[in-house]
């Protein structure tokens, strides 16, 4: 038996390569955009909350 | 605003950073251990607790749950209040979690030696120890959100995603791929079975390496490679991309381990597409860690902890790009069931796992005993060591790979294969040797670090607890337009839900449609189960770990199908569980050896492999011949594979032992043919059976079909 057996058998199977590469791309480009357009400010603050809490010696 | 006092303990840390030092070292010389066992047999001591099917998994467990796990809470702990200015939320589950891991190791490393296993790569624990390990990430998990929730800084930094997402993903695959059916108290089958058992498997294991040795060490190296450097990371905005892409990708691409096998064709291909893409995030966190080092690379120069994190994300940055390399058919056609995929794990276990924790311990023992690292000169040479070490390992099993690849391949003029089997086991010694070495010599450095850090903590006092102080959270009030991701930084729990959806979408789509849809697995008429006798045999071969070195799956090539038949297909394994493809082929594949050799051959071949087969490596089984074979527990193993939906007809379990009985005198009175006296009651006899079993359902298929 070959494998494209399986594949005929799940009903509409066709959508499933294609719901997951949209689901992906949409997430993918709606990060891209976010992030490029992110406040400055926010990413400068979150960037050195490691460093503010060096010890003081 | 009024400050308030808290402090940060540095207990936990510490016990946690200890437990990785010596886990570690224990995780390690067992692989040592284990890899001189392959060059010199002799090696196995002729005990069932150390042979290598035995000792190899508690090889790799050591290393990946002891060795990593503690060096992630390490980092956990210590980072996590610190980001957050708070406490940790518990001290009480705090210790629990240290204590009951570290119990659950000691549990893990006794009963995968007796012998307790499941079979299933980097998830052989028996179900009692599962349970334990649920329990304690559920209280980890409880203390982790505890903190977050009770924190004083509003946003949750990089590192934390990373813990959170780690913990979700963790969760998921250990409960998904850990559901089996419990036999006797140390005994369970997998409710999967066959290809299904096999997807879910690697799905999990695939997943385990990105979840636990991965996403939980890129939070480490956004909390302290920042630290050590003592600069920002290079691109916020960058790590956001990187965290969602990398556990979005990486949880689809699991069917790459089974490439060629009998899994649907479809699901082979998706995981080749995604293992590709994996390359970009996988590059964009390595390039974000060693541009945080731009314009500092001077003092790369002096300090050993940077050199490590630098080798670190150089061979994490390696191993991602191999990873999708080889993840590609052609390319895995080589590599896979070879030493290729050994080479790879350990660039990503010794360099990537390795030197990140080396190079965080180097960091945190000075500061939790307040003085200087004892000796910036030892931690140098540690550094050259190990770097050595990694390369004497990795490069003879490269070399060894290709070498036995095109043995395997090759055919003389008239059309035959050029080499047997053990001619490639024999040329493959020398380079496991060399292997071996490679490990010693890391492992030395490492115990050069434990003297290190030893003088260091002499040295100085420990630090219990550090005094901080900083302003409660105030109510938040929106000011205008906000970034969605500074949202959703604020929330944690919101955070939880969305990681654990992105990856249950991509492990829902994997698997759905082969678990739904009956006809994806075609049955094969002449496929029956397993007699009794046959079943006890493979639950031998499963403790023993024949699944460590010899393969169940022949794959469609001509110079695998002309050594070993037939190629396979999906139908034969519907009852295997748990199935046992393997990953790798030290020994040949068995998928077909039912009815290749005569009975006798397996005796003399089990008592010692080399009498028969001049030069093998395989460890001689003598308790086989010893022990007899309990059949109290056959009633409960044939009622519970029913359970799973093996067709024994009802009542069978009466008549079980009766006919496992029968066929044990017939093998017996065979070997007493060949003049080789032994009782039928013995383990070898149920062992021989399953062997004599193994691929032959699918021959009787093809006589019915020519006689037909």
């Amino acid at each position: 038996m070959k494998f494209i057996n399986y594949l005929q058998g799940i009903t509409g199977v066709s959508i499933y390569p294609m719901i997951s590469l949209l689901l992906f791309v949409t997430f993918f480009s709606v990060v891209m955009v976010m992030v490029i357009r992110a406040d400055s400010g926010f990413i400068d603050h979150m960037k050195n909350v490691p460093l503010d809490n060096e010890p003081k010696d | 605003m009024e400050l308030e006092k808290f402090s940060y303990d540095n207990r936990m840390p510490r016990n946690f950073a200890m437990a990785t030092v010596f886990w570690g070292i224990v995780g390690m010389l067992v692989g040592v251990i284990a890899a001189f066992q392959l060059a010199f047999p002799a090696l196995n001591l002729d005990l069932a607790a150390t042979t290598f099917g035995r000792l190899r998994p508690v090889h790799t467990n050591a290393v990946i749950f002891a060795f990593v796990g503690n060096g992630m809470f390490t980092a956990i702990y210590y980072s996590l209040p610190r980001l957050l200015k708070t406490k940790m939320y518990s001290d009480l589950l705090s210790k629990i979690h240290f204590w009951g891991w570290q119990l659950i190791i000691v549990a893990a490393a006794v009963t995968l030696m007796a012998g307790f296993t499941v079979s299933k790569e980097y998830a052989e624990l028996e179900w009692p120890i599962d349970i334990a390990i649920t329990i304690i990430w559920v209280i980890f998990g409880i203390n982790m959100f505890g903190t977050i929730l009770t924190r004083r800084e509003r946003h949750m930094y990089v590192a934390i995603w990373f813990f959170i997402g780690s913990w979700a993903a963790i969760a998921m695959l250990h409960i998904v791929n850990s559901i089996e059916i419990p036999v006797t108290l140390f005994k369970s089958y997998p409710v999967y079975a066959g290809v299904q058992d096999a997807l879910v498997q690697w799905w999990y294991g695939h997943n385990a390496v990105a979840f636990f040795l991965t996403t939980p060490y890129l939070g480490l190296m956004y909390y302290f490679v920042p630290k050590a450097a003592n600069r920002p990371i290079y691109s916020y905005r960058l790590s956001i991309v990187h965290f969602w892409s990398l556990i979005f990708i990486y949880i689809w691409a699991g069917p790459h381990h089974l490439l060629y096998t009998a899994l649907p064709q479809w699901a082979q291909s998706l995981g080749t597409a995604f293992s590709i893409m994996l390359i970009l995030p996988s590059w964009g966190g390595m390039l974000n860690g060693l541009f945080t080092l731009r314009g500092a690379w001077d003092k790369v120069r002096e300090e050993p902890i940077l050199k490590f994190f630098v080798v670190g994300l150089t061979c994490y940055g390696m191993s991602t790009f191999e990873g999708p390399m080889m993840s590609l058919k052609s390319v895995n056609a080589i590599s896979h069931y070879s030493d290729w995929t050994i080479a790879h794990v350990h660039i990503g276990a010794l360099g990537w796992n390795g030197f990140m924790t080396f190079g965080m311990l180097y960091w945190l023992f000075p500061r939790i005993y307040k003085t200087q690292l004892f000796s910036k000169k030892l931690a140098s040479t540690h550094f050259w060591i190990g770097t050595l070490g990694i390369i004497l390992y990795a490069v003879p099993m490269y070399w060894a790979a290709f070498r036995s690849y095109f043995m395997f391949r090759a055919f003389t003029p008239e059309g035959q294969l050029q080499y047997q089997f053990i001619d490639v086991v024999q040329s493959t010694v020398p380079f496991y040797v060399m292997r071996a070495v490679g490990g010693t010599v890391y492992l030395l450095g490492v115990i050069l670090m434990l003297y290190n850090l030893i003088k260091t903590v002499q040295q100085g006092s420990f630090v219990e607890s550090e005094e901080a102080e900083a302003a409660p959270l105030p109510k938040f009030k929106a000011t205008g337009k906000q970034f969605w991701h500074s949202v959703i930084e604020r929330k944690p729990i919101w955070f939880l839900v969305a990681s654990l959806l992105v990856v249950a979408i991509g492990g829902m789509i994997e698997m759905i449609p082969t678990f739904m849809i009956k006809s994806n697995i075609p049955t094969i008429a002449t496929v029956k189960p397993y007699t009794p006798l046959e079943l006890q045999g493979r639950d031998i071969y499963v403790r023993e770990g024949c699944y460590t070195c010899h393969s169940q799956m022949i794959r469609p090539f001509r110079y695998e199908v002309m050594r070993y038949g037939e190629y396979s297909k999906a139908g034969e394994f519907i009852y295997d569980h748990p199935f046992q493809w393997g990953s790798k082929r030290t020994g040949p594949d068995l998928a077909r050896i039912g009815g290749k050799y005569p009975d006798s051959w397996h005796f003399n071949h089990m008592l010692n492999p080399r009498s028969m087969s001049p030069g093998s490596i395989m460890p001689n089984y003598p308790w086989l011949f010893k022990r007899d074979l309990d059949i109290s527990n056959t009633n409960s193993k044939i009622h519970a594979m029913r359970m799973l939906g093996v067709p024994y007809e009802q009542g069978y379990e009466a008549k079980a032992n009766d006919d496992l009985q029968k066929q044990a005198d017939k093998i017996a009175a065979s070997l007493k043919n060949d003049k080789i006296e032994i009782s039928s009651k013995k383990e070898i006899i149920a062992m021989i059976a399953y062997l004599q079993r193994m691929g032959k359902d699918i021959k009787a298929s093809e006589t019915t079909s020519t006689n037909n």
